[in-house]
């Protein structure tokens, strides 16, 4: 479904955040990318709908490749990704509805959208949508009056409704409590399950990775140090993965903290055993 | 160390000039300077003793308003700056949001960057009054030229502060936007737009009654409306007709302040 081919990115300021990434997504895969902050696991989801120009490499997605696209037909494909993201990023002074059919907007035309009037098959799966994450009643209000959750189910209905072959979900529950970010994850799961839908998820977060997603890749510095199921991710898995030694002094702060979290958690799971 | 061996007094460090040589020397500067220019401005006391009756005269205009006698005069220049307001409010308001957009970093190709933050900058350099005058030059006396010039100052002053707004708003209600697929109009309409609609209302009200306050100014150097009127009646030593004129403008300047604040506060 998706194949990525030794994807690099440089960003002007000489920082390489992705070397040479090859991966392979098949349908209704559910991905966990793990790894320390400044691994390039946002730069990586970004570079395949190209809100990130990657420097070199190519995204297949399907029988296209996203990196040579020009404008007009990258906006085209980009409706085949759906994309979820870690502070919701829905519109906040617009309707819960608007926020559900923006994810139409690369269907109509500008007049349609600027009118509000969208195709009726549009509004009526944009319901469903609502209805499926459980806010039908919250259509009208304006996104910035739901709670943090509430805006993640939005965030997960505009993506859905863009009717996507693939999603990426970058961070989801970084800001959200531990219960409600369950709730997201599990969410999630069922609709990728339900849709065989393929997902690539950006998670900070070792323990909920390992509950929900199918596969796990660990990125490190840019580049995968680790690829396989969750059972796999051992402490010598997760040590290389967030790194003990050969980390510049800069990096050496993000990586204690990781490392930190990550033991806390170890030893919280071993308590609640 | 014990509590004791603590200092019990802090002050706080110089922040900008670090030497206390310099710090002197530049305060000892700005004094010498206010002597040296207030010692050069010429004060003709005997001139001023004349003017001062004057001044009288006009306070006595004021305490004494005749809203009568001219009222003709007045109620026609009061419509043709409310007019000119308006419309100049309007038009100024409609060109700048497509130029504070393009004047926008974060929105607009470089290109069309520089362009539109040149005409902004042309538009700010140039006070209103000077282009009234040449305005006035160019299309005769009259409401015509204060409408343009009205038109000309508010591009400058919307779009700039519409395109600084414009580059604050949260990049990640653009992103999610943009990666739905939607055209960078689309993306305008539903993820710029909602972040500044409210202040972009605020500041078109906002400019609203600058425009009105200025119609007053502008008017003076022939560009028509109530200012004409105002400069009419102290020609003619009317200082009654002046002051009553003046006592309309402050009025409909508070009342165009409280209504916009409002307004603004019932939109936001």
């Amino acid at each position: 479904m998706l194949r990525i081919e030794s994807l690099s990115k440089t960003y002007r300021t000489g920082d390489t955040a992705l070397s040479d990434v090859s991966l392979e997504v098949p349908k209704g895969q559910i991905l966990g990318l793990i790894g320390p902050s400044g691994a390039g696991k946002s730069t990586l989801i970004r570079c395949i709908n190209r809100l990130v120009e990657p420097t070199a490499g190519a995204v297949w997605l399907g029988d296209v490749n996203l990196v040579t696209l020009g404008k007009a037909e990258l906006r085209r494909q980009r409706r085949r990704i759906g994309m979820i993201f870690q502070e919701y990023a829905l519109v906040e002074r617009l309707t819960v509805m608007e926020n559900v059919l923006s994810g139409r907007l690369g269907y109509v035309s500008f007049w349609r959208s600027f009118t509000r009037r969208f195709p009726p098959q549009d509004i009526q799966r944009a319901f469903a949508l609502l209805d499926r994450v459980g806010l039908l009643d919250h259509a009208d209000k304006r996104a910035d009056a739901l709670s943090g959750g509430q805006r993640q189910r939005v965030g997960i209905a505009r993506a859905l409704a863009q009717e996507p072959e693939l999603l990426l979900v970058d961070e989801p529950t970084a800001s959200l409590d531990p219960k409600t970010s369950r709730q997201i994850m599990r969410l999630l799961t069922e609709i990728c399950a339900e849709r065989g839908l393929p997902a690539i998820v950006n998670i900070h977060d070792v323990p909920l990775a390992q509950q929900f997603m199918q596969r796990i890749v660990g990125l490190r510095a840019g580049r995968i140090v680790f690829d396989g199921p969750p059972e796999a991710l051992t402490h010598e898995v997760l040590t290389r993965i967030y790194g003990e030694e050969d980390w510049n002094a800069m990096r050496r702060g993000d990586e204690e903290q990781a490392r930190a979290e990550a033991e806390a958690r170890e030893r919280m799971e071993a308590l609640a055993q | 160390m014990t509590p004791s061996a603590y200092p019990t007094t802090w002050r706080r460090p110089p922040q900008i000039i670090r030497d206390r040589r310099w710090r002197l020397a530049v305060r000892l500067g700005i004094v010498v300077y206010l002597a040296l220019a207030i010692s050069t401005v010429e004060v003709n006391w005997a001139r001023v003793y004349e003017g001062l009756d004057r001044g009288w005269n006009f306070v006595l205009g004021f305490l004494r308003p005749d809203f009568s006698s001219r009222w003709n005069d007045i109620a026609q220049g009061l419509t043709e700056s409310l007019t000119m307001t308006l419309t100049s409010t309007v038009v100024g308001v409609a060109i700048s949001v497509p130029i504070g957009i393009g004047a926008a970093r974060n929105l607009a190709p470089r290109p069309v960057y520089y362009l539109c933050r040149g005409i902004i900058a042309v538009s700010r350099a140039l006070q209103e009054v000077i282009v009234a005058i040449f305005l006035v030059a160019m299309f005769g006396f009259g409401p015509f030229a204060g409408f343009l010039t009205l038109s000309f100052a508010t591009i400058g002053f919307l779009s700039k502060l519409l395109a600084e707004d414009i580059e604050d708003i949260d990049a990640g209600q653009v992103e999610a936007i943009r990666s739905t697929g939607a055209s960078w109009a689309q993306v305008i309409n539903y993820a710029v737009q909602p972040q500044v609609m409210p202040r972009l209302t605020g500041l078109s009200l906002y400019r609203l009654d600058i425009n009105f306050r200025e119609s007053a100014v502008i008017g003076i150097v022939g560009a028509g409306g109530i200012g004409a009127t105002l400069n009419t009646a102290i020609d003619r030593y009317e200082y009654d007709s002046a002051g009553a004129i003046l006592l309309i403008i402050i009025a409909i300047v508070m009342v165009a302040e409280y209504g916009s604040s409002h307004l603004r506060k019932y939109l936001q």
